[in-house]
């Protein structure tokens, strides 16, 4: 296990040092930082100090080792636009994009995973059917239709929850700012993390009902059923710690889709996060803040994915890290 | 095969949606009422007219028009071509490509199978959406083109994850032993005899991927990455009609929203059925 895991953060490093390689190029290939520091009005004398300044007169290598120093302290550069350090800012996003995530996980777990059960336990009742018609709409409909027409009906018409932002919050250590403690904060957070967790929770649902499925024919379930277990220890100790191996594989393989889907969640809601953040960054070429968001997501999908692979084993015994 | 799927009520309601709409997209410029993309056709003085059916609309405007006084229905059916066509391009691009990578690593093995599927890994941890928006940020390029190619850098891991699997499966079988004993050549052998027998799961996977692409151009073009305006999309119909969500012109985003929703869940009910067919563990079991 300890083997395994020090051979994981390896690679880990190994996906961060392309990844570092592929910012730099951003960095300094596409639109010319020196240009975009000093200034529209510079004059070619002020452009040649800027650009030794940044080291840009210096041999490929070595610029890409000073990039690479300053990665490490946290250091990439000041934003064009607002002129404050891109990854300060990308920070001060993450409380509201990680509560969004967290929340919409949150739903997406507890509902696709129960209703699942669920339907697999009478998979041609009325209701079975009805879920399951849902689930079909929940994987056909895309995150930034739910949204608008969330917003359409539950915001515009029926007014019982805003169209946009986040709300009050409340700090609480540090720069840490949450929405949760407030009822304003909750009644700003319903209709986006809705909007995240839908397609989520379809696919969680259809593959906790197909794992489900799978696991109630085989024999041991029959043994449980035969010695007369209660219906809900069969079913959820030992039916759906089984069915949910693939489910917990998908759960951590879809946080990069989570991610993705969080910028056009908090696009559509106006919320102020990260992915709202770099979708500016990307319209204003603001390279500083697109290149620390790419470091900052891939750190954490990298970290989660590891956390998942771990997760594993004490869901199934039966797997050995070697 | 046929007859399973006319016994299937909706893997052929699936199918005909599917129909419909992939009709409609070819026919657009024979059956719709406006080229919307010709300026020369289009007249401020019709736009942001409701549906024919409610006060205020007007013929030839079945579905009422936008800001720019394109006819709704008309841009659905443009916006249609365009998605069905980055859909087929992308499970072309990634599809092949893809295949390629799945049969290498899974009938070499060893060091071309370790460098393949670790960097599938990477690509599929960052998830072809969040690729997608960052290379189409950066490029600052658009066109149906660049998206395909786009969309085509993570998706491809799909298919060869899918391929490698049914390769490794297929590989150690006593026919392809038979075909090697002969003195089959390698490539030969992956050819005529692996990649025939690997084929049925990559199909589902293209199905799905099918749906996936259409809701993703429709996402990136919603976010301004995708396609340049002077496209017809989905997704831009309904980002536009966002501005105008709270002067209540909903056929901006609905009718726009339920062709787009109509074609994924048409796609998805074929593939459910693919699924269903090619897994006979599952088939068995809901009785069929």
């Amino acid at each position: 296990m300890g083997a395994y895991i020090v051979r994981r953060i390896a690679q880990g490093l190994v996906v961060l040092l392309l990844v570092s390689f592929i910012c730099f190029v951003i960095f300094q290939y596409m639109g010319d930082p020196a240009w975009a520091l000093a200034g529209r009005y510079a004059t070619p004398e002020q452009l040649e100090m800027v650009r030794k300044k940044l080291g840009l007169d210096k041999p490929f290598y070595i610029q890409y080792l000073i990039f690479l120093r300053n990665a490490l302290h946290g250091n990439f550069g000041m934003s064009f636009v607002s002129r404050l350090p891109a990854m300060q800012l990308i920070l001060e996003r993450l409380p509201a994009t990680f509560e969004l995530a967290l929340m919409a996980m949150l739903i997406a777990v507890t509902f696709g995973v129960g209703l699942g059960v669920l339907v697999s336990v009478a998979p041609n009742s009325p209701a079975s059917r009805l879920i399951m018609a849902g689930s079909l709409l929940g994987i056909s409909i895309p995150t930034f239709l739910t949204g608008i027409l969330l917003i359409m009906v539950f915001a515009v018409d029926l007014r019982w929850f805003p169209p946009f932002g986040r709300g009050e919050v409340v700090r609480i250590f540090g720069n840490w700012r949450s929405g949760l403690l407030t009822w304003d904060g909750l009644k700003h957070l319903i209709l986006p993390a809705i909007t995240l967790s839908t397609y989520q929770l379809a696919v969680l649902l259809r593959l906790t009902r197909a794992g489900m499925m799978e696991v109630l024919g085989e024999e041991y379930i029959k043994t449980a059923w035969a010695k007369g277990l209660p219906q809900r220890a069969v079913l959820f100790k030992h039916a759906l710690r089984n069915a949910l191996i693939p489910v917990v594989t998908m759960i951590g393989l879809q946080f990069g889709e989570l991610i993705a889907f969080s910028i056009v969640t908090e696009t559509v809601f106006q919320w102020p996060g990260m992915g709202n953040l770099l979708l500016s960054a990307i319209f204003e070429s603001d390279q500083p803040v697109i290149v620390s968001y790419i470091t900052f997501v891939s750190l954490v999908i990298l970290f989660l994915n590891l956390l998942v692979d771990i997760l594993y084993v004490f869901i199934n015994p039966k797997i050995r890290y070697v | 095969m046929l007859r399973h799927f006319l016994r299937d009520p909706s893997a052929v309601a699936g199918a005909t949606i599917l129909l419909i709409f992939v009709l409609g997209a070819l026919l657009a410029p024979v059956i719709a009422p406006q080229n919307p993309y010709d300026l020369e056709a289009l007249s401020l003085a019709d736009s942001l007219k409701p549906p024919i059916w409610m006060e205020g609309g007007e013929s030839p405007f079945l579905l009422g028009t936008d800001e720019q006084g394109r006819d709704i229905l008309s841009t659905i059916l443009y916006g249609c071509r365009t998605s069905l066509t980055v859909a087929f391009g992308v499970v072309l691009v990634a599809g092949t490509f893809g295949m390629l990578m799945g049969l290498l690593a899974g009938f070499y093995g060893g060091f071309i199978d370790a460098i393949v599927m670790r960097s599938a890994d990477v690509f599929y941890s960052f998830s072809t959406t969040l690729m997608a928006i960052l290379v189409l940020g950066l490029l600052k390029q658009k066109g149906v083109l660049v998206l395909i190619l786009a969309i085509s850098l993570t998706d491809w891991v799909r298919y060869a994850r899918t391929l490698r699997g049914a390769v490794l499966a297929v590989k150690e079988e006593d026919y392809i032993s038979a075909a090697r004993a002969v003195g089959a050549s390698g490539v030969r052998v992956i050819f005529r005899h692996v990649l025939p027998n690997a084929i049925p799961p990559l199909l589902v996977v293209a199905a799905v991927d099918f749906g996936v692409v259409i809701m993703l151009e429709a996402t990136l073009s919603f976010l301004g990455v995708g396609l340049p305006v002077t496209q017809p999309s989905l997704g831009m119909m309904i980002s536009i009609g966002r501005k105008y969500v709270y002067a209540g012109k909903w056929w901006l985003i609905v009718f726009p929203g339920i062709a787009l929703t109509s074609i994924v869940v048409g796609v998805n009910l074929v593939a459910d059925w693919l699924r269903e067919e090619i897994n006979p563990r599952i088939r068995r079991r809901l009785g069929r």
